[in-house]
């Protein structure tokens, strides 16, 4: 283990984690906003929207990340569609991410017991005022641990956009053993990194579960 | 009173879960300030005839009336959503699992639809809580969530929350049957009192020594028709049906 060689690399390696904690925060955004409209589709009592999100969420589960990456970042141009690498990152894994938390979503809101949907509106509250006062605040506490897991997951997948040549954290290992031939340490390095961004991440997560659950 | 119209008038109620007839051809009034019982062994759909007087289990044919409106109504989705909110204002109901919003404390479940619905100021709303509370006698419990609360305390939260929209009638579907049993008087006390106010109830219950106590009518329901009905001393003291019979004999003496 080449430990003189990692202390001379990893401020460099930490330049790019930040590169790597930007499209994770920018695509969460992103998928949290794809996942809220999925979600109100997948619910709704159009058929023509309920169609929309369905077929979201099974096209976007159902391929590679990764292909899905490939499409818009090298198939893209070919349709008109130009993006830089960061760019075509962002809207990709927010895109992919949201998917999941579509589903994450719709699942945390018919986890709430059919009871508190009827009460309200047996006082006469509409459907909107039951969703937003009713339904949405206690559905909003159920999702947020495995929206945390939807989270997880994605700061993992920004390493894929190394693929389209972002110089995030793992892109920058590579470059790295281009240039020193210790994979070993570079990725060892690049790993632990995305271990404390995870840590630090999940930490986070349960500290807002605390703090909004119902006495 | 006026006797030319009821006041909560059931019409040709029928009601089919596919090719199951849970309600057939129910025919129901209610006078204004009656209590009336429903009792039945389970499965008889005197729940489902309980809710689908607002709605809540709409009929598949049949008319629900309250005074002088349609409750039923087959109206396109709009405009029926306007009507039956409307409508539902002035049927309060009470869940067997009480349903307090638990996000919500007692005085937040209580104002939620008033203050939503009605245009009411800050302290109309706080004097609406203090009013509703009173009655069911949980003054002292008016900051607390629902989980701080025992089991009769919630249903009387339930029963405050409904009366703060100020309803017509009152429909309770079996709302002691979730209760330990010590927990039961303290509800049934909160329902009698209505009852001294004449409140117009309509009550689906297993507690028969209740509705022997409150009620004005009783009503025998099995297998999706009203097999018997009268005052409670003649049901269950002299009741003329095989099956009105057999059913008390096992709830009186079980």
């Amino acid at each position: 283990m080449d430990y003189d060689l990692i202390l001379r690399v990893y401020p460099f390696f930490l330049q790019a984690a930040l590169v790597t904690v930007q499209l994770a925060v920018l695509s969460t955004v992103l998928g949290l906003a794809c996942g809220a409209l999925g979600a109100y589709a997948r619910l709704s009592r159009m058929s023509v929207l309920r169609f929309i999100g369905a077929a979201y969420v099974s096209v976007i589960r159902g391929t590679p990340a990764l292909i899905q990456l490939f499409i818009l970042y090298f198939g893209g141009p070919q349709i008109g569609i130009q993006l830089d690498a960061f760019s075509a990152g962002v809207l990709g894994l927010g895109i992919n991410i949201g998917a999941y938390m579509t589903e994450t979503m719709r699942g945390a809101i018919i986890a709430v017991d059919k009871g508190q949907v009827e009460a309200s509106r047996t006082l006469g509250m509409s459907g909107w005022q039951t969703m937003t006062r009713v339904v949405l605040p206690q559905a909003a506490r159920l999702m947020i641990r495995p929206l945390g897991v939807n989270i997880n997951a994605q700061i993992k997948g920004t390493a894929l956009v190394a693929a389209i040549s972002v110089v995030e954290l793992t892109y920058t290992a590579q470059r790295y053993i281009g240039s020193t031939y210790k994979p070993f340490e570079m990725f060892l390095l690049a790993g632990l990194i995305y271990m404390v961004i995870i840590y630090v991440t999940g930490k986070g997560v349960s500290w807002i579960d605390r703090q909004v659950q119902i006495k | 009173m006026t006797k030319e119209q009821p006041f909560i008038d059931v019409r040709h109620a029928q009601k089919k879960f596919g090719a199951l007839e849970v309600l057939k051809d129910i025919n129901l009034q209610v006078e204004k300030g009656q209590i009336v019982a429903i009792i039945g062994p389970s499965g008889s759909g005197k729940s489902t005839l309980l809710r689908a007087i607002n709605d809540l289990d709409p009929l598949t044919s049949g008319e629900i009336w309250l005074e002088d409106k349609q409750v039923n109504k087959d109206l396109p989705h709009r405009q029926y959503e306007k009507h039956i909110n409307t409508v539902r204002q002035e049927i309060g109901m009470v869940f067997q699992h009480f349903n307090l919003f638990p996000h919500l404390t007692v005085r937040q479940n209580i104002t939620l639809a008033p203050k939503m619905l009605k245009d009411i100021s800050d302290d109309e709303a706080n004097q609406l809580v203090e009013e509703q509370l009173a009655k069911v006698g949980l003054s002292e419990r008016i900051d607390f969530y629902p989980s701080q609360l025992s089991g009769g305390q919630k249903q009387r939260v339930a029963i405050a929350r409904a009366l703060a929209m100020k309803p017509k009638v009152m429909l309770f579907d079996e709302a002691t049957s979730a209760l330990d049993p010590e927990l039961v008087e303290e509800v049934n006390l909160v329902m009698k009192s209505l009852a001294a106010e004449h409140m117009t109830m309509i009550i689906v219950t297993h507690e028969m020594t209740f509705a022997e106590s409150v009620c004005d009518r009783v009503i025998f329901m099995d297998e999706g028709v009203v097999v018997e009905e009268g005052p409670p001393d003649v049901i269950f003291k002299n009741p003329q049906n095989e099956r009105t019979k057999n059913f008390l004999r096992k709830h009186l003496n079980g």
